[in-house]
């Protein structure tokens, strides 16, 4: 089956321009398809906009975004996106709860201050948070580790130690178990190969947490 | 002081009428916040670029303490370029191919606008400090009559640094409907203790001068040049970083090679504080920099609606674009903060760019690239979503 459909597939023109969706960074395709078009969209570390861009003309989201880079800003301000620089310690605490349909931070968790009260805020300010983070867990990195006796260096996690931003490193495992301890009910999650590619298994489970290159997560509040 | 509606209009003949630009003679009076209703008046403004069928194009430009409506042509008097000539023109970032620019001396002004150096009617005097006290709302209110008689439903933008900026948070909080972009550059929701202080400093240094008169000055022939001249030394001082003003003078003495043992300018540092204060007396009005200052200092955006600033723009449907400097320490970044933490709470669609210089509170009127290029950007974003033609 998958053979006979493969066929007519490598028959797509391919001079043809990949899609805006094809265009998007493999994680941010994932969580993108996760967010309903016209939803109120708040993009925590949006960087240069890549997908607040692809929501806004595409899904017609209201995309705002936070980043803390001078040069993202501007980027994304020079596009006629609503950026504010800031930081997802410091500047959400005024939003107030239930502003955004949808609050995404994207590989950035790791590198906040206090993940556990950022993770409490994204509840309380959108109806529902996605997560993406680089898993610790993954066996390459586990691997790195135990083999050579040195910080892992992998696709994700790219820098030496000593000039890394992310300072609160976490796998699967440890994130489950944050949100089950603070009350933040998982409703959906996606694990990715190195590919990028999702692949389905619970996140709950030891081979998501060994597998698993990152981790995408919707969350919500969960019933008080 | 209410008068007459059919006032003589040779009585308003101003000396300063053969300046350049527009007048407009307000004769509805214009209530005050200070309780007192004040008109009729006049509006000096300018006008650049053409107003479209719809007047939808319109870019209301705010000045700051010591500006004026010579936004980009001459200033009568110093014959320098306008003021934002490197922001408004053809092709410049507020285009005067895509948009009309409007800018209005502002009330308690000297370039055209009613204050205190022009002729109070009821007296046939000066009105000097008899002249109400007035505040960024009642400058905005002044504006919101200029918009209505140029039979504008909505600015587009409105645009300002410092008070500018001030101006820009009042029309937003005040005429919400009005305002379809607004962009507060260098600027807070209110004036900081400092930098009242830094303003008592220059009023004191006014008042102190005897040819101040007790205000009555233009009365006696006289003119306070000196304490003028050491309220805006001081004043420059704040709006410039020390690291601006060590790479511009560092230590480095003016036109000689040692010190004098004296109390000439040695320093060329002092040599340009005087010049800034001895250029600034030639075309502005000592009384109106004591009114204008007063404005500033008791500009609290959050006071004005029940001490939570949020509730200032809350409802409003205007796009903000909030700019800090990061070495401007007279509006420093922390109060943008707090004004895009107040937006955020009022749901407002809000961008805030926090721009590197080391040119301190200056660097809104100074060639400035990222300025530019992040102005540009929203403007055009904005343009899109208003429909106007954009990029």
């Amino acid at each position: 089956m998958s053979r006979s459909l493969a066929v007519p597939l490598s028959y797509a023109p391919a001079v043809e321009a990949p899609s805006a969706r094809e265009r998007l960074r493999r994680d941010l395709r994932v969580i993108a398809d996760m967010i309903e078009p016209s939803a109120r969209v708040l993009d925590i570390g949006c960087g240069d906009g890549e997908l607040l861009a692809y929501l806004a003309s595409e899904k017609g989201v209201d995309a705002r975004g936070v980043e803390l880079s001078q040069s993202g800003v501007n980027a994304c301000v020079t596009q006629g996106l609503s950026v504010i620089q800031g930081d997802a310690d410091r500047d959400l605490g005024a939003y107030p709860a239930g502003a955004f349909d949808v609050v995404v931070l994207s590989q950035t968790l790791q590198a906040t201050r206090n993940p556990k009260l950022v993770l409490e805020t994204l509840a309380r300010i959108g109806r529902r948070a996605i997560v993406s983070f680089p898993n610790f867990g993954y066996w390459r990195v586990r691997l790195s580790l135990a083999l050579r006796g040195r910080m892992p260096i992998t696709p994700l996690l790219d820098h030496q130690w000593y000039d890394s931003p992310n300072i609160h490193l976490c796998t699967i495992s440890d994130f489950v178990a944050l949100c089950g301890e603070i009350g933040i009910r998982i409703e959906r999650s996606v694990t990715l190969d190195r590919f990028g590619r999702p692949f389905a298994l619970d996140p709950r489970g030891w081979l998501a947490n060994l597998l698993a290159e990152q981790g995408v997560f919707v969350l919500t509040k969960g019933s008080e | 002081m209410n008068l007459p509606a059919a006032i003589e209009p040779s009585l308003l003949k101003r000396p300063d009428e053969d300046w350049p630009g527009h007048r407009l003679v307000v004769r509805e009076p214009l209530p005050l916040d200070c309780g007192i209703d004040l008109g009729p008046f006049t509006i000096a403004y300018q006008t650049y670029g053409t107003l479209n069928a719809d007047r939808s194009n319109a870019i209301l430009i705010c000045h700051a303490l010591t500006g004026d409506q010579y936004v980009a042509d001459p200033h009568p008097i110093t014959r320098h370029p306008g003021w934002w000539s490197t922001m408004a023109g053809p092709r410049l970032v507020l285009d005067t191919d895509r948009y009309f620019l409007i800018c209005a001396n502002v009330l308690g002004g000297c370039m055209g606008t009613t204050g205190p150096k022009d002729i109070d009617l009821a007296t046939g005097k000066p009105w000097a400090l008899s002249f109400p006290v007035i505040t960024v709302r009642d400058m905005v209110r002044a504006q919101k009559r200029l918009v209505e008689h140029l039979g504008i439903e909505q600015l587009f933008c409105v645009i300002g640094g410092s008070m500018g900026g001030m101006q820009v948070l009042e029309w937003a909080a005040t005429y919400p409907d009005a305002v379809f972009a607004a962009v507060p550059v260098a600027s807070a929701a209110r004036h900081s203790a400092q930098n009242i202080a830094f303003h008592e400093v220059g009023r004191q240094a006014i008042m102190a001068d005897p040819d101040w008169c007790g205000g009555d000055y233009l009365e006696a022939g006289r003119k306070p040049a000196r304490g003028l001249a050491v309220a805006r030394m001081a004043a420059h001082i704040t709006y410039l970083s020390e690291a601006a003003l060590h790479r511009k003078f560092g230590r480095n003495l003016q036109d000689r090679n040692t010190v004098t043992w004296g109390f000439d300018a040695d320093f060329q540092v002092e040599s340009y504080l005087r010049h800034q204060g001895s250029t600034f007396v030639d075309r502005f009005d000592a009384n109106s920099y004591l009114y204008i200052t007063r404005a500033m200092d008791y500009f609290d955006l959050a006071a004005e609606h029940g001490g939570a600033l949020p509730a200032a723009f809350a409802g409003g449907k205007s796009r903000f674009c909030v700019i800090s400097f990061t070495s401007d320490w007279l509006f420093p970044t922390s109060e943008s903060r707090e004004l895009v933490h107040a937006l955020n709470a009022a749901a407002a669609n809000v961008s805030f760019v926090e721009i590197e210089t080391d040119k301190g509170h200056d660097a809104f009127l100074l060639h400035e690239p990222e300025l530019f290029a992040t102005l540009r950007g929203f403007l055009n974003g904005c343009a899109e979503h208003r429909g106007l033609p954009h990029d």
